[in-house]
Protein backbone atom coordinates (compact mmCIF):
# COMPACT_ATOMS: atom_id res chain seq x y z
CA UNK A 1 0.00 0.00 0.00
CA UNK A 2 2.75 2.51 0.72
CA UNK A 3 5.67 3.24 -0.72
CA UNK A 4 9.20 3.07 0.99
CA UNK A 5 9.83 6.45 1.86
CA UNK A 6 5.95 7.04 3.15
CA UNK A 7 6.61 3.89 5.51
CA UNK A 8 9.82 4.94 6.74
CA UNK A 9 8.04 8.52 7.35
CA UNK A 10 5.65 6.81 9.33
CA UNK A 11 8.07 4.80 11.38
CA UNK A 12 9.72 8.11 12.15
CA UNK A 13 7.09 10.64 12.52
CA UNK A 14 4.42 8.43 14.55
CA UNK A 15 5.83 4.79 15.97
CA UNK A 16 8.31 3.84 17.18
CA UNK A 17 9.72 7.21 16.17
CA UNK A 18 8.49 11.10 17.14
CA UNK A 19 4.88 10.33 18.69
CA UNK A 20 5.67 7.28 20.18
CA UNK A 21 8.80 8.11 21.93
CA UNK A 22 7.38 11.33 23.07
CA UNK A 23 4.57 9.87 24.83
CA UNK A 24 6.42 7.03 26.46
CA UNK A 25 8.98 9.82 27.32
CA UNK A 26 6.79 12.31 29.44
CA UNK A 27 4.74 9.68 30.86
CA UNK A 28 8.19 8.85 32.24
CA UNK A 29 9.23 11.71 33.59
CA UNK A 30 5.86 11.91 34.97
CA UNK A 31 6.71 8.77 36.89
CA UNK A 32 10.29 10.11 37.85
CA UNK A 33 8.47 13.46 39.73
CA UNK A 34 5.47 11.65 40.97
CA UNK A 35 8.19 8.87 42.98
CA UNK A 36 10.66 11.68 43.89
CA UNK A 37 7.59 13.25 45.56
CA UNK A 38 6.65 10.33 47.42
CA UNK A 39 10.36 9.49 48.23
CA UNK A 40 9.80 13.17 49.96
CA UNK A 41 6.33 12.15 51.54
CA UNK A 42 4.17 14.57 49.62
CA UNK A 43 1.16 13.96 46.97
CA UNK A 44 3.04 14.85 43.62
CA UNK A 45 1.94 16.11 40.15
CA UNK A 46 -1.32 14.67 38.49
CA UNK A 47 -0.52 12.14 35.23
CA UNK A 48 -1.13 15.10 32.43
CA UNK A 49 1.35 17.36 34.59
CA UNK A 50 4.31 16.81 31.29
CA UNK A 51 2.01 17.43 28.86
CA UNK A 52 0.76 20.72 30.48
CA UNK A 53 4.54 21.51 30.79
CA UNK A 54 5.01 21.28 27.19
CA UNK A 55 1.65 22.44 25.93
CA UNK A 56 2.61 25.50 27.55
CA UNK A 57 5.57 26.23 26.80
CA UNK A 58 4.94 25.76 23.14
CA UNK A 59 1.89 28.54 23.05
CA UNK A 60 4.48 31.48 25.24
CA UNK A 61 5.88 34.20 23.90
CA UNK A 62 9.68 33.58 22.11
CA UNK A 63 12.08 35.94 23.09
CA UNK A 64 15.19 35.64 21.45
CA UNK A 65 18.19 38.17 22.98
CA UNK A 66 19.97 41.00 21.92
CA UNK A 67 23.08 40.07 20.49
CA UNK A 68 22.91 36.26 20.41
CA UNK A 69 23.18 34.35 16.81
CA UNK A 70 19.84 33.56 16.29
CA UNK A 71 19.40 31.09 13.44
CA UNK A 72 21.64 28.74 15.52
CA UNK A 73 19.75 29.59 18.98
CA UNK A 74 16.51 28.39 17.42
CA UNK A 75 17.67 25.54 15.43
CA UNK A 76 19.50 23.66 18.21
CA UNK A 77 16.50 22.33 20.03
CA UNK A 78 15.69 20.75 17.06
CA UNK A 79 18.50 19.34 16.12
CA UNK A 80 18.21 17.74 19.79
CA UNK A 81 14.98 16.45 19.26
CA UNK A 82 15.79 14.81 15.47
CA UNK A 83 18.87 13.00 17.13
CA UNK A 84 16.48 11.96 19.89
CA UNK A 85 13.96 10.51 17.36
CA UNK A 86 16.52 9.25 14.99
CA UNK A 87 17.80 7.01 17.75
CA UNK A 88 14.80 5.68 19.07
CA UNK A 89 13.00 4.76 15.80
CA UNK A 90 16.88 3.02 14.71
CA UNK A 91 17.03 0.82 18.65
CA UNK A 92 13.36 -0.42 17.49
CA UNK A 93 14.04 -1.22 14.17
CA UNK A 94 17.27 -2.95 14.79
CA UNK A 95 15.79 -4.64 17.70
CA UNK A 96 11.99 -5.95 16.08
CA UNK A 97 13.59 -7.10 12.72
CA UNK A 98 17.43 -7.63 12.82
CA UNK A 99 17.91 -7.81 9.35
CA UNK A 100 17.43 -4.06 8.50
CA UNK A 101 20.68 -3.40 10.23
CA UNK A 102 24.24 -2.25 8.58
CA UNK A 103 27.73 -2.99 9.81
CA UNK A 104 28.54 -0.58 12.37
CA UNK A 105 24.95 0.78 13.51
CA UNK A 106 26.38 0.67 17.22
CA UNK A 107 28.79 3.14 16.52
CA UNK A 108 26.18 5.64 14.67
CA UNK A 109 23.80 4.88 17.51
CA UNK A 110 26.59 6.02 19.73
CA UNK A 111 27.28 9.20 18.18
CA UNK A 112 23.97 9.99 18.29
CA UNK A 113 23.23 9.88 21.55
CA UNK A 114 25.92 12.50 21.82
CA UNK A 115 24.22 14.82 19.36
CA UNK A 116 21.65 16.33 22.25
CA UNK A 117 24.39 17.29 24.52
CA UNK A 118 26.33 18.81 21.82
CA UNK A 119 23.13 21.07 20.80
CA UNK A 120 22.50 22.07 24.12
CA UNK A 121 26.37 23.20 24.07
CA UNK A 122 25.67 25.11 20.52
CA UNK A 123 22.32 26.55 21.75
CA UNK A 124 23.94 28.05 25.44
CA UNK A 125 26.55 29.51 23.70
CA UNK A 126 24.65 31.13 21.09
CA UNK A 127 22.55 32.86 23.69
CA UNK A 128 25.53 35.35 24.47
CA UNK A 129 24.67 35.33 28.56
CA UNK A 130 27.89 34.20 30.19
CA UNK A 131 26.02 31.90 32.68
CA UNK A 132 24.76 30.05 29.75
CA UNK A 133 28.78 29.91 28.32
CA UNK A 134 29.61 28.34 31.93
CA UNK A 135 26.73 25.84 31.85
CA UNK A 136 28.10 25.18 27.98
CA UNK A 137 31.93 24.83 29.12
CA UNK A 138 30.89 21.92 32.09
CA UNK A 139 28.73 20.25 29.61
CA UNK A 140 31.33 19.73 27.29
CA UNK A 141 33.79 18.95 30.42
CA UNK A 142 30.91 16.65 31.26
CA UNK A 143 31.03 14.63 28.15
CA UNK A 144 35.45 14.12 27.64
CA UNK A 145 34.51 12.69 31.57
CA UNK A 146 31.72 10.32 30.62
CA UNK A 147 32.33 8.96 26.72
CA UNK A 148 35.73 7.49 27.49
CA UNK A 149 33.84 4.96 29.96
CA UNK A 150 31.08 4.52 27.96
CA UNK A 151 32.68 3.79 25.15
CA UNK A 152 34.73 1.13 27.28
CA UNK A 153 31.76 -0.31 28.83
CA UNK A 154 30.27 -0.72 24.91
CA UNK A 155 33.51 -2.39 23.94
CA UNK A 156 33.02 -4.85 26.46
CA UNK A 157 29.68 -6.17 24.99
CA UNK A 158 30.98 -5.69 21.45
CA UNK A 159 33.97 -8.01 22.37
CA UNK A 160 31.64 -10.89 23.89
CA UNK A 161 29.18 -10.93 21.32
CA UNK A 162 32.24 -10.60 18.73
CA UNK A 163 29.98 -7.76 16.31
CA UNK A 164 29.11 -4.32 15.72
CA UNK A 165 25.62 -5.20 14.54
CA UNK A 166 22.75 -3.85 16.78
CA UNK A 167 20.42 -7.16 15.92
CA UNK A 168 23.61 -9.41 16.41
CA UNK A 169 23.97 -8.64 19.77
CA UNK A 170 20.24 -8.99 20.15
CA UNK A 171 20.53 -12.33 18.41
CA UNK A 172 23.34 -13.33 20.63
CA UNK A 173 21.97 -13.04 23.99
CA UNK A 174 19.31 -14.93 22.44
CA UNK A 175 21.15 -17.59 22.24
CA UNK A 176 23.63 -17.45 25.06
CA UNK A 177 21.31 -15.75 27.33
CA UNK A 178 21.77 -11.72 28.80
CA UNK A 179 25.03 -10.13 28.57
CA UNK A 180 24.28 -8.50 31.79
CA UNK A 181 24.54 -12.93 33.39
CA UNK A 182 28.46 -12.55 32.97
CA UNK A 183 30.90 -10.94 35.03
CA UNK A 184 32.63 -8.71 32.48
CA UNK A 185 28.58 -7.51 30.99
CA UNK A 186 27.18 -7.06 34.81
CA UNK A 187 30.64 -4.10 35.48
CA UNK A 188 30.00 -2.73 32.17
CA UNK A 189 26.00 -2.28 33.07
CA UNK A 190 26.68 -0.79 35.74
CA UNK A 191 29.28 1.50 34.65
CA UNK A 192 26.48 2.21 31.48
CA UNK A 193 23.84 3.31 34.15
CA UNK A 194 26.36 5.58 36.06
CA UNK A 195 26.76 7.18 32.29
CA UNK A 196 23.26 7.06 31.42
CA UNK A 197 22.98 9.37 34.59
CA UNK A 198 25.19 11.86 32.95
CA UNK A 199 23.79 12.06 29.91
CA UNK A 200 20.47 13.03 31.30
CA UNK A 201 21.84 15.50 32.98
CA UNK A 202 20.20 14.09 36.28
CA UNK A 203 21.67 14.63 39.84
CA UNK A 204 24.47 13.78 40.80
CA UNK A 205 25.47 14.97 37.43
CA UNK A 206 23.07 17.89 36.92
CA UNK A 207 26.12 20.02 36.65
CA UNK A 208 25.58 22.39 33.69
CA UNK A 209 22.08 23.20 34.65
CA UNK A 210 22.40 23.24 38.27
CA UNK A 211 19.85 25.59 39.50
CA UNK A 212 21.75 27.36 42.71
CA UNK A 213 24.69 28.04 40.74
CA UNK A 214 24.05 29.13 37.21
CA UNK A 215 20.29 29.35 37.36
CA UNK A 216 19.70 26.85 34.42
CA UNK A 217 22.81 26.97 32.33
CA UNK A 218 22.74 26.58 28.56
CA UNK A 219 18.58 26.60 29.17
CA UNK A 220 19.07 30.05 30.52
CA UNK A 221 18.14 32.12 27.87
CA UNK A 222 15.37 29.90 26.14
CA UNK A 223 11.89 30.55 26.54
CA UNK A 224 8.90 29.22 24.78
CA UNK A 225 8.96 26.21 22.32
CA UNK A 226 12.64 26.40 22.30
CA UNK A 227 12.53 25.33 25.42
CA UNK A 228 10.13 22.80 25.24
CA UNK A 229 11.19 21.21 22.54
CA UNK A 230 14.83 20.82 24.43
CA UNK A 231 12.83 19.74 27.65
CA UNK A 232 10.79 17.10 25.26
CA UNK A 233 13.98 15.82 23.92
CA UNK A 234 15.38 15.02 27.31
CA UNK A 235 11.95 13.59 28.19
CA UNK A 236 13.01 11.38 25.19
CA UNK A 237 16.18 10.30 26.06
CA UNK A 238 14.68 9.21 29.38
CA UNK A 239 13.15 6.55 27.34
CA UNK A 240 15.57 6.43 24.91
CA UNK A 241 18.71 5.81 26.89
CA UNK A 242 17.09 2.60 29.03
CA UNK A 243 15.77 1.31 25.83
CA UNK A 244 19.63 1.23 24.73
CA UNK A 245 20.91 -0.05 27.36
CA UNK A 246 18.31 -3.14 27.62
CA UNK A 247 19.30 -3.34 23.70
CA UNK A 248 22.68 -4.07 24.81
CA UNK A 249 23.14 -5.95 27.77
CA UNK A 250 19.43 -7.10 28.92
CA UNK A 251 18.06 -9.53 25.81
CA UNK A 252 17.33 -6.77 23.81
CA UNK A 253 13.04 -6.36 22.70
CA UNK A 254 11.16 -8.88 21.87
CA UNK A 255 7.32 -8.35 21.50
CA UNK A 256 6.63 -11.87 19.15
CA UNK A 257 4.63 -12.82 22.58
CA UNK A 258 3.37 -11.26 25.10
CA UNK A 259 5.59 -12.18 28.25
CA UNK A 260 7.80 -10.47 26.15
CA UNK A 261 6.26 -7.41 26.34
CA UNK A 262 5.98 -7.65 29.99
CA UNK A 263 9.69 -8.18 30.29
CA UNK A 264 10.57 -5.26 28.50
CA UNK A 265 8.32 -2.98 30.66
CA UNK A 266 9.89 -4.71 33.79
CA UNK A 267 13.23 -4.43 32.91
CA UNK A 268 12.37 -1.04 31.37
CA UNK A 269 10.55 0.02 34.99
CA UNK A 270 13.60 -1.19 37.08
CA UNK A 271 16.17 0.98 35.10
CA UNK A 272 14.06 3.78 35.96
CA UNK A 273 13.82 2.96 39.31
CA UNK A 274 17.55 2.80 39.79
CA UNK A 275 17.98 6.17 37.97
CA UNK A 276 15.52 8.04 39.74
CA UNK A 277 16.68 6.67 43.38
CA UNK A 278 20.15 7.63 42.51
CA UNK A 279 19.00 10.80 41.68
CA UNK A 280 17.10 11.45 44.79
CA UNK A 281 19.61 10.12 47.17
CA UNK A 282 22.88 11.94 46.01
CA UNK A 283 23.65 15.82 45.75
CA UNK A 284 25.65 17.72 42.94
CA UNK A 285 28.97 16.74 42.25
CA UNK A 286 31.21 19.34 41.52
CA UNK A 287 32.41 19.28 37.76
CA UNK A 288 36.16 18.41 38.91
CA UNK A 289 34.69 15.89 41.15
CA UNK A 290 32.72 14.73 38.39
CA UNK A 291 35.23 14.34 35.81
CA UNK A 292 37.65 12.70 38.49
CA UNK A 293 34.58 10.43 39.51
CA UNK A 294 34.52 8.85 35.70
CA UNK A 295 38.62 9.11 34.96
CA UNK A 296 38.95 7.27 37.90
CA UNK A 297 36.91 4.38 39.56
CA UNK A 298 34.29 4.45 36.84
CA UNK A 299 37.11 3.82 34.00
CA UNK A 300 38.95 1.29 36.65
CA UNK A 301 36.04 -0.88 36.20
CA UNK A 302 35.71 -0.08 32.80
CA UNK A 303 38.77 -1.57 32.28
CA UNK A 304 38.60 -4.82 34.38
CA UNK A 305 35.12 -5.18 32.60
CA UNK A 306 37.22 -5.33 29.18
CA UNK A 307 40.18 -7.72 30.87
CA UNK A 308 37.34 -9.81 32.56
CA UNK A 309 35.78 -10.30 28.88
CA UNK A 310 39.20 -10.93 27.61
CA UNK A 311 39.82 -13.64 29.85
CA UNK A 312 36.52 -15.22 28.67
CA UNK A 313 33.92 -14.45 32.08
CA UNK B 1 -6.09 25.52 20.04
CA UNK B 2 -6.72 28.38 22.30
CA UNK B 3 -8.45 26.51 24.82
CA UNK B 4 -6.07 23.82 25.25
CA UNK B 5 -3.29 26.49 25.46
CA UNK B 6 -5.49 27.34 28.62
CA UNK B 7 -5.88 24.46 29.87
CA UNK B 8 -2.01 23.60 29.95
CA UNK B 9 -1.17 27.34 31.28
CA UNK B 10 -3.85 26.75 34.22
CA UNK B 11 -2.26 23.73 34.91
CA UNK B 12 1.42 24.42 34.95
CA UNK B 13 2.30 28.04 36.69
CA UNK B 14 6.28 28.12 37.02
CA UNK B 15 6.87 30.76 39.07
CA UNK B 16 10.26 32.92 39.27
CA UNK B 17 11.04 34.39 42.57
CA UNK B 18 11.97 38.54 42.00
CA UNK B 19 13.53 39.96 45.10
CA UNK B 20 13.27 43.71 45.33
CA UNK B 21 15.53 44.38 48.45
CA UNK B 22 13.28 42.51 50.52
CA UNK B 23 14.58 42.24 54.48
CA UNK B 24 14.43 38.62 53.66
CA UNK B 25 11.09 37.65 56.11
CA UNK B 26 9.25 37.37 52.87
CA UNK B 27 11.94 35.56 51.13
CA UNK B 28 11.76 32.78 54.05
CA UNK B 29 8.42 32.62 53.30
CA UNK B 30 8.39 32.17 50.01
CA UNK B 31 11.15 29.27 50.00
CA UNK B 32 8.92 27.74 53.37
CA UNK B 33 6.07 27.68 50.64
CA UNK B 34 8.04 25.61 47.72
CA UNK B 35 8.95 23.04 50.51
CA UNK B 36 7.66 19.45 50.49
CA UNK B 37 4.87 20.41 53.53
CA UNK B 38 2.87 22.62 51.16
CA UNK B 39 4.02 20.57 47.56
CA UNK B 40 2.65 23.24 45.38
CA UNK B 41 3.99 20.44 42.91
CA UNK B 42 0.58 18.93 43.09
CA UNK B 43 -0.98 22.16 41.08
CA UNK B 44 2.06 21.92 38.82
CA UNK B 45 3.85 24.86 40.52
CA UNK B 46 7.53 24.86 40.19
CA UNK B 47 10.67 27.53 40.88
CA UNK B 48 11.98 28.23 38.21
CA UNK B 49 15.76 29.18 37.53
CA UNK B 50 15.22 31.86 35.06
CA UNK B 51 13.27 34.84 34.58
CA UNK B 52 12.80 33.39 30.61
CA UNK B 53 10.79 29.92 31.99
CA UNK B 54 8.72 31.68 34.60
CA UNK B 55 4.81 32.48 34.14
CA UNK B 56 4.21 33.79 37.39
CA UNK B 57 6.84 36.64 38.92
CA UNK B 58 6.34 36.79 42.76
CA UNK B 59 7.67 40.22 43.82
CA UNK B 60 9.01 40.83 47.39
CA UNK B 61 10.26 43.78 48.91
CA UNK B 62 10.47 47.44 48.43
CA UNK B 63 11.85 48.76 44.77
CA UNK B 64 14.88 51.23 45.90
CA UNK B 65 16.79 53.46 43.51
CA UNK B 66 19.68 51.28 43.32
CA UNK B 67 17.12 47.82 42.09
CA UNK B 68 14.99 49.75 40.04
CA UNK B 69 16.46 49.25 36.34
CA UNK B 70 17.18 46.04 36.86
CA UNK B 71 13.73 45.44 38.37
CA UNK B 72 12.14 47.11 35.18
CA UNK B 73 14.68 44.61 32.99
CA UNK B 74 13.38 41.26 34.66
CA UNK B 75 9.89 42.24 34.26
CA UNK B 76 10.35 42.81 30.15
CA UNK B 77 12.56 39.72 30.11
CA UNK B 78 9.58 37.47 31.08
CA UNK B 79 7.61 35.93 28.42
CA UNK B 80 3.76 36.66 27.83
CA UNK B 81 1.33 35.68 29.24
CA UNK B 82 2.66 36.77 33.05
CA UNK B 83 1.48 37.65 35.99
CA UNK B 84 2.79 39.07 38.83
CA UNK B 85 1.70 38.01 42.80
CA UNK B 86 2.93 40.84 45.13
CA UNK B 87 4.16 39.12 48.18
CA UNK B 88 4.49 41.04 51.79
CA UNK B 89 2.82 44.39 53.01
CA UNK B 90 6.43 45.86 51.23
CA UNK B 91 5.44 44.96 47.86
CA UNK B 92 1.72 46.22 48.13
CA UNK B 93 2.46 49.46 49.64
CA UNK B 94 5.89 50.46 50.71
CA UNK B 95 5.07 50.19 54.13
CA UNK B 96 7.93 51.69 56.75
CA UNK B 97 9.99 52.39 54.06
CA UNK B 98 7.68 54.55 52.11
CA UNK B 99 9.15 58.10 53.41
CA UNK B 100 12.84 56.53 53.07
CA UNK B 101 15.13 58.10 50.91
CA UNK B 102 15.31 55.41 48.54
CA UNK B 103 12.19 54.81 48.25
CA UNK B 104 11.08 54.78 44.43
CA UNK B 105 7.45 53.93 44.01
CA UNK B 106 5.42 50.98 45.10
CA UNK B 107 5.25 47.89 42.48
CA UNK B 108 2.02 48.28 40.86
CA UNK B 109 3.04 52.08 39.79
CA UNK B 110 6.20 50.38 38.02
CA UNK B 111 4.69 47.15 36.44
CA UNK B 112 1.29 46.07 36.81
CA UNK B 113 0.25 43.61 39.36
CA UNK B 114 -2.10 41.27 39.70
CA UNK B 115 -3.03 39.67 42.90
CA UNK B 116 -1.74 41.38 46.33
CA UNK B 117 -0.63 38.90 49.27
CA UNK B 118 -0.19 41.45 52.60
CA UNK B 119 1.12 40.56 55.58
CA UNK B 120 4.44 41.16 57.05
CA UNK B 121 5.13 37.92 56.13
CA UNK B 122 2.47 36.08 54.95
CA UNK B 123 1.46 32.59 55.62
CA UNK B 124 3.25 30.54 52.72
CA UNK B 125 -0.94 29.37 52.57
CA UNK B 126 -1.72 33.00 52.13
CA UNK B 127 0.95 32.60 49.09
CA UNK B 128 -0.06 29.64 47.55
CA UNK B 129 -3.95 31.35 47.83
CA UNK B 130 -2.48 34.15 46.13
CA UNK B 131 -0.79 32.40 43.27
CA UNK B 132 -3.92 30.45 42.47
CA UNK B 133 -6.26 33.49 43.01
CA UNK B 134 -4.15 35.32 39.91
CA UNK B 135 -4.42 32.47 38.25
CA UNK B 136 -8.11 33.08 37.11
CA UNK B 137 -7.07 36.09 35.19
CA UNK B 138 -6.05 33.14 32.59
CA UNK B 139 -9.26 31.80 32.41
CA UNK B 140 -10.02 35.25 30.50
CA UNK B 141 -7.12 34.95 28.19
Amino acid sequence: MFNETTKNLIYFLIAPGLAFTALIGLLSTWFDRKLSARLQWRKGPPWFQPFADIIKLMGKEVIVPEGGAKEVFLSAPLVALTAVTLVSTMLWMFNLNPQVGFVGDLIVVLYLLTVPSLALIVGGSASRNPLSALGASREMKLILAYELPFLLATFTVIMKAGTLVMGNIVGYQAGHGMIMNSASGFIALLVTILVVQAKLGYPPFDIAEAEQEIMAGPLLEYSGAPLGIFRLSKAMLLFVLPVFVITLYLGGINLSSWTGGLWLLLKYLILLLVVILIKNTNPRLRIDQAVRFFWGPVMGAAIVGIILALIGW
Amino acid sequence: MKRIFKWAIGKSPWVFHLGASACNNCDIEILDTLTPKHDIERFGLILAGSPRHADILIVSGIVNRQSLPRFQRVYEQTPNPKLVVAVGVCACSGDMFRDSYNFVKPVDEIIPVDVYVPGCPPKPEAIIAGILKAMEKWKQL
